[in-house]
Order: structure tokens, then C-alpha cells, then sequence
């Protein structure tokens, strides 16, 4: 084996990676197709008949939610940054326990294929329908940025390909099979493409992780030692990334705040629990899915410290991708070109697969929140609702295509755009839902003031945060009008979105609506009136 | 339970009869006592643990056997607790709010607590039809 690491900038055989890719989205496209032909409803559409079972959707919630920063990001940043990249891990876990102990079942009772249908449930519909819907968009199209994004970066590593117009065709390329997806499989092709790349993801882990731990005795201390002696001990300790100064730290609780209060707030979380029959299956699909990725994560800490021992902090840093390039750089000094081929086609899969169900995600939300409820309140003709849906899909694709190639161009950081959707989440989205569910008090305004108060205050404080201005690896390094320290907004943006939904709330001589406020709770937790499985 | 008119919904009468039934009241206090009081517990730890890697850097970098130290296990234990949390609340929801849930979907389901009915349960589900 040459040294390719030196002799290119790109890493194994691009033919072995190209053809495992190729691999999988054939698979899948056979199987978007044979599931396309039971796409007959509006809920065949959103809601894959309501079909799936708990332990199907618990691993098509793993590979919606295992993206390619969680991936690629949290392995690599582990191998970098040491604690502090499990942290992230940890907090994307944990969050987990929010969705099934107050939100996964309940909002499946209630909903029909949206977040807005619980939001707006006894509230007035036109408003609180379009403020749900602005949120859903925001949250997908920023999550969805950081996908292409991230798909353009990896082809420099992984494919050989170089300059701003091949990776700008692998977007297109990217963005133009996920339309597909969406488009002919709805939710029922998306869900198997979900399954399929979550059990690749999930295999493909485990086989590093126990060929890294078989190189160290299956001895965790001596795994740690390794990395120790590559990176020195300050990669076990807290504080390699964050410990710098007041500001960092307290960037990372406030990181850490929005990791945990983001997850059940997440529309493409959210929608994935409408796709089984019942409340019960809900639950078993969320179970499902946190010992999926909470195995997962615990793999990456392996993997993470492996890549930091294996390969070493320089070799990532310096290759193409820099932190990103840590598993699949490890995957390399293991198993050579043909596990580094299917890490690479894993990766692929997992973009693909992330990006359809935001996509429609969006496309739901715009079609049955916005044209079907409030443009045309309810007066749809049959099957037009999903005739929007499919064209929202192709709009929604075509500007993730556009602004991703943006986004790469202007180098935009991938774990920091995912990062921002979860703020933006947990701000603008979760303090409403937890509301409505909980407190019988609340009202139209409140939920306005939340919604649009936690979105507003979330977005207000990036722009004027480092991130965006007033530093070296700011959006614009050149100009300066950061006032607000944090580079995370969650520390201020989730607590005043709390206080707004309460303000609104108490500050209204508006009665909150006692019968719908019934309907809410007994639908809720008893499960009458449950949207039921479609039968073909 | 084919009959077109078993299927109608129900009224806000009967919503409100249900919410107000102390079988529901039950059902919503044995919900809230362990999903509330556990997520502030998880809430709790996780912050604590987020808290102590920030500005406890020293406790959590003693070592405990070999090069595992205190923040090592405990970011191990929060994945242990979320497993363990996540198996109690099944635990919970099988034995103590399924049953009261299930029940009260069937009774509803055939408009038990439709308003003419309420006082009484010796009825038949066809005499609840508006």
C-alpha cells in the first residue's frame, strides 16, 4: 500500500468508496420504489400508513437523529478535543429522556402528521398554525444546511474530487436523490432508507470499535493511556476546548443546556413518532432508539479515543476535513481501503438518509400547516394537500441545493450549524409544546410570544454573537458587531422563551379554551380519537 | 364494533365528563408523580455533571484505576442512568398508567361517559347513539 495519505489529499480508493455508495442508493431506490406503491393518503405520505412498528421506528429515529455530525463530528472532535467531545454525546442522549418521558407519546395521540397540530390544538389555528410551521422551517432548513454542507466537505476527503464546482455538484447530486426519495417513497421510503442506514451506521461502529478495543486488551484505562501518550493527559481531562476562559465555559453549559432541551423539539423528531399505529409504539420506538444511540454514542467515545491514539490529533487536523477526517482516517490505519470504503459509503448513507426526512418534514409542515389549514382552512380537495407536499419537496430541496453550496463556500462549521438548530429548538419549539400539554392556562398569546420570541431572541443573539462577527473564524471576520459574548444562544434564548410563553399567558384578558383544553388531556392520555393505521 | 354509528366522535360533553372522572384524575397523578419528578432528577445530574467539567476541572481529572478518571465515569454513569430511567418508565407506564389508560379508551370508546349516562352504567353502548 503506497502512502495515498501523503501522495493526495484524498484518503483510500475512491472507486472502492464510490461503488459502495452506489451500492446502497440503488438498495434503497429499489426499495423507495416497491414502497411507493401503497402511497395513496395524505397519511400513507406523512405518516407511512402509520405502519411502521416500535422497533423499525426506533431505528429509523436512530438514523434520522445519527447524523453525519453526530457521526463524523463527535469521533472526531473526541479525537481532538478529548472530554470535551464526549460531552456532546452525553447531551445528546440524555435529551432523549425529555421526548419519552413528557413528549413522544402524548404528542402522538393528539397529532396528526405535524408539530403544529398539537401546538395548535386548542389555540387559535391561523396563528399559532403559521408560527409553528416559520419554527419547523427554520429548525429543518438550518439542520439541513449543515447536512449539504457536510456532504460537499466530505467529498473532498472521501471521493478525490477537488474545487468549489465538483463539490458543488456533489450537492446538487445529494440534494437531487433526496428529492427523489421524498418525492416517489414519501415517509414509507424514507423510513426504510432510515432503517437500513442506521443498521450500516450501527454494524459498521461496532467493527471499529471492537477491532480498536482488541488492540488494547479490550482494557479501557489502556485505551485512554494510548491516547494519552498521543495527545497528552489533558485529552481525558475537561477543558481542552472549552476550558480557555469564563466566556468559553460558560458557552458550554449554555451549549449543554441547548444539546438536552433540543432533541424533543426537533419537527423531524417529532413527525417520526406519527408513523406508528399506536401510543404504545411510540414509546417502544423511543426506547428503541436511546439504546441505539446511546450504544452508538458509546462506540464514538471508542472510536473517538482511538482515531486520537491510532492516527493522532496532527495527521486529522492537517487532513482534508481536518476534525471530520477522524473516523474515517481510522477506519484507513485499521482495515485500509475496504473499511475505509464502507465507512465512507456509511457516511454517504447517512447524509442521504438525514436530509430526506427533514425534507419532508418540511414539505409536511408547509403543505398541511400552511396551505391546507391556514390558506385554504381545510377546503382541500382530496389528495391536494400531498400534491403541495410533493412541490413544497422539490422547493425545499432546490433551496437546501442552493444555500448548501453557500454554506461550503463560506466554510461554515457543520457542528455549529446542527448546534444552532438545536437552540433554535429548544427555544423556539419545546417551551410551547411543554406548555400546551401541561398547563391549562395557556393560551394563543402565550404560545405566539414563545414561538416567536425564542426564534427572534435565538436568531438575534447569533447574529450579533462571535460567530457571525468580531473574530478570526467568524462569518464575516472583517467587520465587528458582536456585543453578545456566547457563540451558543441557549443559555438566554430558552429561559426568556419559558417567560415569554408565561408572560403571554398571564398578560391576556384572552380565556384559554376549557372544552379543547378536555379534548387535549383525555385524547392525550388515554388515546381516544388516535389517528389509526392505515389499512390497504 | 363495525357499526358506522360506534364510531362517531365524541361530544365536549363527554370530554369534560371524562376529564372530571376520578379514574382520569388518578391516571394524570400517577403520570405526573414519576415523569415530572424524574426529569428534574435527569435535569439535575446531567447539569451537575455539565456544571462540574466546567468549573470542577480538578475533581473530575482525578484518577480512579488506570488512566479512568472521575468525569470518565461519570459521563459513563449518565449513560447508565438514561438506561436505567428509560426501563423505569416502561415499568411505570405497563403497571401503572396502561391500565387505567386502556380502560378508560374502551369506556369511552362506547361513549360511556356521554352525559345522559353518567350517573348511571347500566346501559347498553347502543343506547349512548346521538
Amino acid at each position: 500500500m503506497p502512502d495515498v495519505l501523503a501522495a493526495e489529499s484524498t484518503i483510500g480508493n475512491p472507486a472502492i468508496n464510490i461503488s459502495i455508495f452506489g451500492a446502497f442508493v440503488l438498495v434503497t431506490l429499489a426499495i423507495t420504489f416497491k414502497a411507493s406503491r401503497n402511497n395513496k393518503s395524505a397519511a400513507d405520505y406523512y405518516a407511512a400508513g402509520r405502519t411502521i412498528t416500535g422497533q423499525q421506528n426506533g431505528l429509523a429515529i436512530a438514523g434520522d437523529y445519527l447524523s453525519a455530525a453526530s457521526f463524523l463530528g463527535i469521533a472526531g472532535a473526541i479525537a481532538v478535543y478529548g472530554y470535551d467531545g464526549f460531552l456532546y454525546s452525553i447531551g445528546f442522549l440524555v435529551a432523549w429522556l425529555v421526548a419519552l418521558l413528557l413528549v413522544a407519546e402524548l404528542m402522538r395521540n393528539t397529532a396528526r402528521f405535524t408539530m403544529a397540530d398539537v401546538l395548535a390544538f386548542r389555540m387559535r389555528q391561523g396563528p399559532v398554525r403559521t408560527a409553528a410551521a416559520i419554527s419547523t422551517l427554520a429548525v429543518s432548513l438550518f439542520y439541513l444546511l449543515a447536512q449539504m454542507a457536510g456532504a460537499g466537505g466530505l467529498v473532498a476527503l472521501l471521493l478525490g474530487v477537488e474545487g468549489d464546482l465538483a463539490e458543488a455538484l456533489v450537492v446538487t447530486l445529494v440534494g437531487a436523490l433526496m428529492i427523489f426519495y421524498v418525492l416517489v417513497g414519501g415517509m414509507r421510503g424514507t423510513t426504510w432508507v432510515q432503517i437500513i442506514k442506521a443498521s450500516l451506521l450501527i454494524a459498521g461502529a461496532l467493527v471499529m470499535t471492537v477491532w480498536v478495543l482488541g488492540k488494547y486488551g479490550f482494557n479501557l484505562s489502556a485505551l485512554l493511556g494510548g491516547a494519552i501518550e498521543s495527545g497528552g493527559q489533558a485529552v481525558a481531562e475537561p477543558g481542552a476546548q472549552y476550558g480557555l476562559n469564563d466566556t468559553t465555559k460558560l458557552d458550554f453549559v449554555s451549549l449543554g443546556l441547548a444539546l438536552v432541551l433540543g432533541t424533543a423539539g426537533l419537527p423531524h423528531v417529532l413527525m417520526r413518532f406519527y408513523t406508528v399505529p399506536t401510543s404504545k409504539e411510540a414509546r417502544t420506538s423511543v426506547v428503541w432508539a436511546i439504546w441505539l444511540i446511546g450504544i452508538f454514542y458509546l462506540f464514538s467515545l471508542v472510536i473517538g479515543y482511538g482515531a486520537g491514539a491510532l492516527v493522532g490529533a496532527e495527521r486529522i487536523l492537517a487532513a482534508p476535513g481536518a476534525v471530520n477526517a477522524a473516523a474515517p482516517l481510522l477506519a484507513f490505519e485499521l482495515g485500509g481501503t475496504v473499511l475505509l470504503g464502507i465507512i465512507a459509503g456509511v457516511a454517504f448513507a447517512t447524509i442521504l438518509a438525514v436530509v430526506a426526512g427533514l425534507t419532508i418534514t418540511a414539505s409536511a409542515s408547509f403543505a398541511h400547516d400552511v396551505y391546507a389549514s391556514v390558506i385554504k382552512k381545510g377546503n382541500v380537495p382530496p389528495n391536494g394537500e400531498v400534491r403541495v407536499a410533493r412541490i413544497t419537496a422539490v422547493v425545499v430541496g432546490a433551496i437546501s441545493i442552493g444555500l448548501g453550496i453557500l454554506a461550503l463556500q463560506a466554510g461554515l462549521n457543520i457542528a455549529f450549524l446542527v448546534a444552532l438548530a438545536f437552540a433554535v429548538a429548544a427555544s423556539a419549539n419545546l417551551p410551547t409544546i411543554l406548555y400546551t400539554l401541561f398547563w391549562k392556562k395557556f393560551t394563543t398569546q402565550g404560545a405566539l410570544w414563545s414561538i416567536y420570541g425564542g426564534l427572534i431572541i435565538c436568531i438575534g443573539l447569533i447574529i450579533f454573537s462571535p460567530v457571525v462577527s468580531g473574530a478570526e473564524t467568524a462569518m464575516f471576520p472583517t467587520a465587528d458587531f458582536a456585543w453578545f459574548p456566547l457563540r451558543n444562544p441557549g443559555l438566554v434564548s430558552i429561559p426568556a422563551s419559558f417567560l415569554l410563553g408565561y408572560l403571554g399567558t398571564v398578560l391576556t384578558k384572552e380565556k384559554p379554551n376549557e372544552a379543547k383544553w378536555a379534548e387535549l388531556e383525555v385524547r392525550a392520555f388515554t388515546g381516544i380519537g388516535a389517528e389509526k393505521a392505515v389499512n390497504h | 364494533m363495525t357499526e358506522p354509528t360506534e364510531r362517531r366522535l365524541l361530544s365536549p360533553e363527554e370530554y369534560r365528563a371524562a376529564q372530571d372522572s376520578p379514574e382520569f384524575v388518578e391516571l394524570k397523578k400517577r403520570f405526573r408523580s414519576f415523569a415530572f419528578p424524574m426529569t428534574v432528577a435527569f435535569l439535575v445530574w446531567y447539569l451537575l455533571y455539565v456544571l462540574l467539567s466546567t468549573y470542577a476541572v480538578d475533581f473530575m481529572s482525578t484518577q480512579v484505576f488506570g488512566n479512568v478518571n472521575v468525569g470518565i465515569l461519570f459521563g459513563l454513569l449518565q449513560f447508565v442512568t438514561t438506561f436505567v430511567i428509560t426501563h423505569l418508565y416502561v415499568a411505570h407506564a405497563n403497571k401503572r398508567t396502561d391500565p387505567i389508560a386502556d380502560e378508560m379508551r374502551t369506556r369511552l370508546e362506547a361513549h360511556e361517559f356521554a352525559s345522559d349516562t353518567v350517573a348511571g352504567t347500566d346501559h347498553t353502548q347502543g343506547s349512548t347513539r346521538a
